[in-house]
């Protein structure tokens, strides 16, 4: 926590984006979250995405629950559209706010016990209905907001600030929103802004439910020897499978990985992901090798990371619902109302 | 703003290019010259050429390392910051490390911000003795230095603030130290009373030394006294300072010239300081100087004249020869001794006098016309009665290495009618009185060979300092060599070897107070530099004793120096407590700490968040971290605002004041 306002002096030679934009007019309030907190990293990482995509705030919808992850919208994006919502009812809000304006890019912020727990039932219903949204989880295994209990997503085995065991299996929630048919599911770390900044960037630009697991660190609460969610934790057993570059439309792919180990992955919008197999086996569009490889590494004790499966042929609701390419907040009266003749056709055709 | 190889010194660009680390010892840190010229965009023009010359040179020089030892080129890494070399964070404070005394600048602007006045005006005191005088008078090399300039705009108006910490402050007698009641027996003599000598008398009666002043003027002061006008520098603040070096027991021999050193060294005297200044104006030898020499004076004997009142009027129309301070301080004495019409003509380009840029605007305030490019030719006179000069108008021309020439155009002569010309076209020194076969070597411009860090001449009892040693400066150079100068005579009376030079005293000093508060304000203040008010020009024109600037009041004060970034209080880092969750990286405004792969200096420079291209300012390198990177951290526009620190969950940085302190003979 800070008292002073963040000086609005910036570097003079800050670089400026498509839009004239710097890093800096992304940013948000000043953090109230504790000093050291993996989620003001996140905060940072979405700043640097939407700065790098040049994003126009005004065409971006932060959505969040409750808890000390759905905080963390006020720290990024100060200009973007915002609805801090019920807990667990942040995709239910989303729904209704993407039907009314599929134009805006949803970017919905919660945490494990808002995703995994209370919001368990709408988070699952949200990727089944592949509700066009980037959904980050900060998942720091705990519940920091009520001093530190096991969240649903905690290692068996993992030991609390105070000493207790924890005796109850996780949800793995990146697991879960495969099998429910989510299009895009990834987990990074909050501590490794090189993974986790393309891999947000992909996300923005997919079109259907696309969710990052962040494990990030609560240094208040879960950050000691004995638990499976702390910096050195996850540094240690962190595996990532998959190196990852974002390519706009237009520009060069400049990576050069060794040959064999790139696989390329074209967006709708003709923009391209280019991936960098760190594991030769391991390929994020094959759905079943995706979820053997997230079991085998739970059960080794490793933390898989990267983008651990795409379907880029998955059709949004928007689609599936077949609803009109004209945001519904857009129509008016003339569009909305067929008219007399045509009324009385169709009621016509009922008799 | 294009900088890049540029800085500013002297009020003209400079460019300078960084040497690498394995040239260093043969040529220095870096390369640099002058491009005589203050505007930017033709510093800019002259940059490539010069740049390209540099780095020849370096290229030349590594090729002949390369042969001599046969090595290649070897993958370095750059080295774990050293802090505990007191230079590296003293080189943070850049106002400090600016400042020929190193005084320390933002430890007494936050006393004034604290109204503690006469504690700021100690500080002062102890590190560069006359406050008062030099907070309306001094050159000001810690402001160009400010960190401001390069994260805002203008700098903090320190010395500005300095005269609040004099103007303000309590009765100080009681704090200042006295002679102690026995000597050492050693007598010390100190040949002209200026800064310089004064500061080496203050630092040695401390110490039990008999200093005695020997003075040709009547009263001590040197050039404060008789070059700078009483409009910018009253008498009473003079006379306070100097009384206050005076009174402490300094034996005072005034209306004495010393005209020959080798029967002075006759004299029962361990050690001779010389502190003469450079009191020969230089004179201006054309056609018509002979004849017309009853209204042609020299600059600095003018203004001599006017201080010991020998002078009390001008003529009605008046020429000020020359662009540098003198002529300015020459133009506005003129316009009140009673002269109508004063004009200044200078040789060179507006954009390269020499004069500093407040003085030129004071002048300029004061309707005094400014004509550049105009070259003297003759005086004109009717019989011996001076009429008028004549100037041929040039034009500066650049060659490829960036030397100046001033070409005369085509135009016709220019005529200008005057009464009275004034001559300050620069000063020399004077060094007649001091024979050539006493042992005391001379060399190059017939000036003394003196050591640059002892102040020792080739004669071992005589120790110069301030303008006597290299040529004109300022006063706050004076006090900075008086100091040094003051530890070799100590040394030398002693024994000692003279050129072992005590270390400075530092403190640092963590400034946490709770969760969220520090002993410092660490709000970034934006209010833009404040103007210190003036007195009402037809009044002030009215007289030489109306000072001019009337100085900041307490709320001014107390608002410019809440603008200080307190630059001393240093963003302090310890690897030991780091998680490296990048809290730090993610909240510091200005994009200085990264955390990456140690690597060659050039390469670091260019791969961290922001490239960091000032060369002056030191990359702050941690040692390797648990991840196997490093922090490094760019001094260049860090705010000193102390979010890094706040946002640490381990402490692994905190905010700690630096207090640095120069060593004095005393201490």
């Amino acid at each position: 926590m800070t008292y002073i306002v963040k000086p609005a002096n910036h570097h003079p030679n800050l670089e400026k984006n498509k839009l004239g934009l710097t890093r800096r007019d992304y940013e948000g309030t000043i953090s109230t979250l504790c000093a050291g907190c993996g989620h003001d990293s996140i905060s940072a990482a979405v700043i640097e995405a939407c700065y790098d995509l040049s994003l126009s705030s005004d065409q971006i919808a932060k959505l969040s629950g409750i808890g000390c992850s759905s905080k963390s919208p006020s720290y990024f994006l100060n200009q973007a559209h915002g609805f801090n919502s019920v807990h667990g009812r942040m995709p239910s809000v989303a729904t209704g706010a993407n039907l009314g304006n599929k134009d805006l890019l949803y970017l919905g912020v919660s945490g494990d016990g808002d995703t995994a727990s209370i919001g368990i039932g709408q988070f699952m219903h949200a990727a089944r209905r592949q509700l066009n949204i980037t959904y980050i989880v900060e998942n720091n295994g705990t519940y920091g907001l009520t001093k530190g209990q096991f969240s649903a997503t905690n290692d068996q085995g993992s030991k609390s600030k105070y000493g207790e065991i924890n005796t109850l299996s996780p949800i793995d929630l990146p697991t879960m929103a495969i099998q429910l048919g989510a299009g895009f599911v990834g987990r990074s770390f909050s501590g490794d802004k090189d993974q986790l900044v393309p891999l947000l960037k992909a996300a923005m630009k997919f079109k259907g439910f696309s969710l990052i697991d962040i494990i990030s660190p609560c240094v208040t609460f879960n950050n000691h020897v004995g638990s499976t969610k702390s910096y050195d934790h996850i540094r240690e057993h962190n595996e990532s499978i998959s190196s990852l570059d974002f390519v706009p439309i237009g520009q060069e792919i400049k990576t050069n990985y060794a040959a064999g180990t790139k696989v390329d992955v074209p967006l709708h919008d003709g923009e391209m992901l280019t991936l960098e197999k760190l594991s030769k086996q391991y390929n994020p569009l094959d759905k079943g090798q995706a979820i053997q490889s997230l079991n085998e590494a739970e059960k080794n004790g490793k933390v898989l990371t990267g983008l651990l499966y795409i379907n880029p042929d998955v059709k949004d609701h928007i689609e599936i619902l077949n609803i009109s390419d004209t945001p519904l907040n857009q129509l008016t009266e003339n569009e909305l109302c067929p008219g007399s003749k045509k009324l009385n056709k169709i009621n016509a055709s009922l008799n | 703003m294009d900088t890049k190889y540029l800085f500013k010194r002297h009020n003209t660009y400079w460019v300078k290019v960084a040497v690498p680390k394995d040239l260093r010892k043969e040529l220095g840190f870096d390369l640099r010259t002058s491009l005589h010229t203050h505007d930017l965009s033709e510093a800019q023009k002259l940059r490539e050429a010069v740049v390209e010359g540099f780095k020849s040179q370096i290229f030349a020089a590594k090729e002949n390392l390369k042969k001599s030892n046969g090595k290649g080129f070897v993958k370095t890494f750059m080295p774990i910051t050293d802090t505990s070399d007191p230079q590296y964070y003293h080189k943070v404070v850049d106002c400090q490390y600016a400042c020929p005394a190193h005084t320390p600048v933002p430890e007494y602007i936050r006393k004034i911000s604290q109204n503690k006045y006469t504690e700021a005006y100690m500080i002062n005191w102890e590190s560069n003795v006359f406050p008062g005088i030099l907070g309306r008078t001094c050159d000001r090399p810690c402001e160009p230095a400010c960190r401001r300039t390069r994260t805002h705009e203008k700098p903090v108006a320190i010395c500005r603030l300095k005269r609040v910490a004099a103007d303000f402050k309590d009765d100080v007698s009681d704090l200042l130290p006295k002679a102690p009641s026995i000597s050492n027996g050693k007598r010390i003599a100190l040949i002209g009373g200026g800064p310089a000598s004064l500061t080496v008398a203050r630092d040695l009666i401390v110490m039990g030394y008999e200093c005695t002043l020997f003075e040709k003027d009547p009263q001590a002061g040197g050039l404060m006294r008789t070059n700078i006008p009483s409009f910018r520098l009253p008498e009473e603040v003079l006379d306070a300072e100097v009384n206050q070096i005076l009174d402490m027991g300094l034996n005072t021999k005034f209306n004495s010239e010393i005209t020959s050193l080798k029967n002075f060294l006759n004299e029962d005297f361990e050690a001779v300081f010389v502190g003469t200044g450079a009191p020969k104006g230089k004179d201006l030898n054309i056609g018509g100087r002979k004849e017309a020499k009853a209204n042609i004076h020299i600059g600095i004997d003018f203004l001599t004249s006017i201080a010991f009142k020998h002078i009390d009027s001008i003529g009605k129309k008046v020429i000020v020869l020359g662009g540098g301070n003198t002529a300015m301080d020459c133009c506005r004495s003129s316009l009140r001794l009673g002269a109508e019409d004063v004009k200044v003509f200078v040789r060179s380009p507006f954009s390269q006098m020499k004069a500093s840029e407040w003085e030129i605007e004071d002048a300029m305030e004061e309707n005094i016309p400014i004509f550049e490019n105009h070259v003297p030719k003759k005086f004109i006179h009717d019989e011996g009665k001076l009429t008028g000069m004549e100037f041929q108008k040039v034009e500066a021309v650049f060659d490829s290495k960036g030397n100046r020439s001033l070409v005369p155009t085509d135009d016709d002569p220019v005529i200008i009618e005057c009464d009275d010309v004034l001559v300050a076209i620069g000063q020399d020194n004077s060094f007649e009185w001091i024979e050539r076969d006493i042992g005391l070597e001379f060399g190059e411009w017939d000036m003394p060979v003196v050591n640059p860090t002892t102040f020792q001449s080739t004669h071992p009892k005589v120790f110069f300092g301030g303008d006597a040693a290299w040529g004109p400066e300022n006063i706050i150079w004076a006090a900075a060599h008086g100091h040094q100068a003051a530890i070799s005579i100590h040394k030398f009376c002693q024994n000692e070897d003279i050129n072992k030079r005590p270390e400075p005293g530092t403190n640092l000093v963590s400034q946490k107070m709770g969760l969220h508060e520090w002993s410092y304000d660490n709000d970034i203040s934006q209010a833009k530099r404040f103007l210190v008010p003036k007195a009402d020009q037809e009044v002030a024109l009215k007289s030489l004793k109306i000072e001019v600037e009337k100085g900041f009041d307490e709320n001014l004060a107390m608002e410019e120096a809440q603008r200080c970034l307190n630059c001393d209080v240093q963003t302090v880092f310890s690897e030991s407590l780091c998680i490296e969750c990048d809290a730090c990286v993610d909240i510091c405004p200005t994009d200085c700490i990264n955390f990456m792969f140690n690597g060659p200096e050039g390469e670091v420079r260019q791969n961290i968040r922001i490239p960091a291209l000032n060369i002056e300012q030191d990359l702050l390198v941690s040692k390797i971290l648990p991840t196997k990177r490093t922090m490094f951290k760019d001094e260049d526009v860090c705010l000193h605002c102390g979010l890094c620190a706040e946002r640490c969950p381990t402490g692994a940085w905190d905010m700690q004041t630096f207090l640095y302190e120069e060593a004095k003979v005393y201490s």
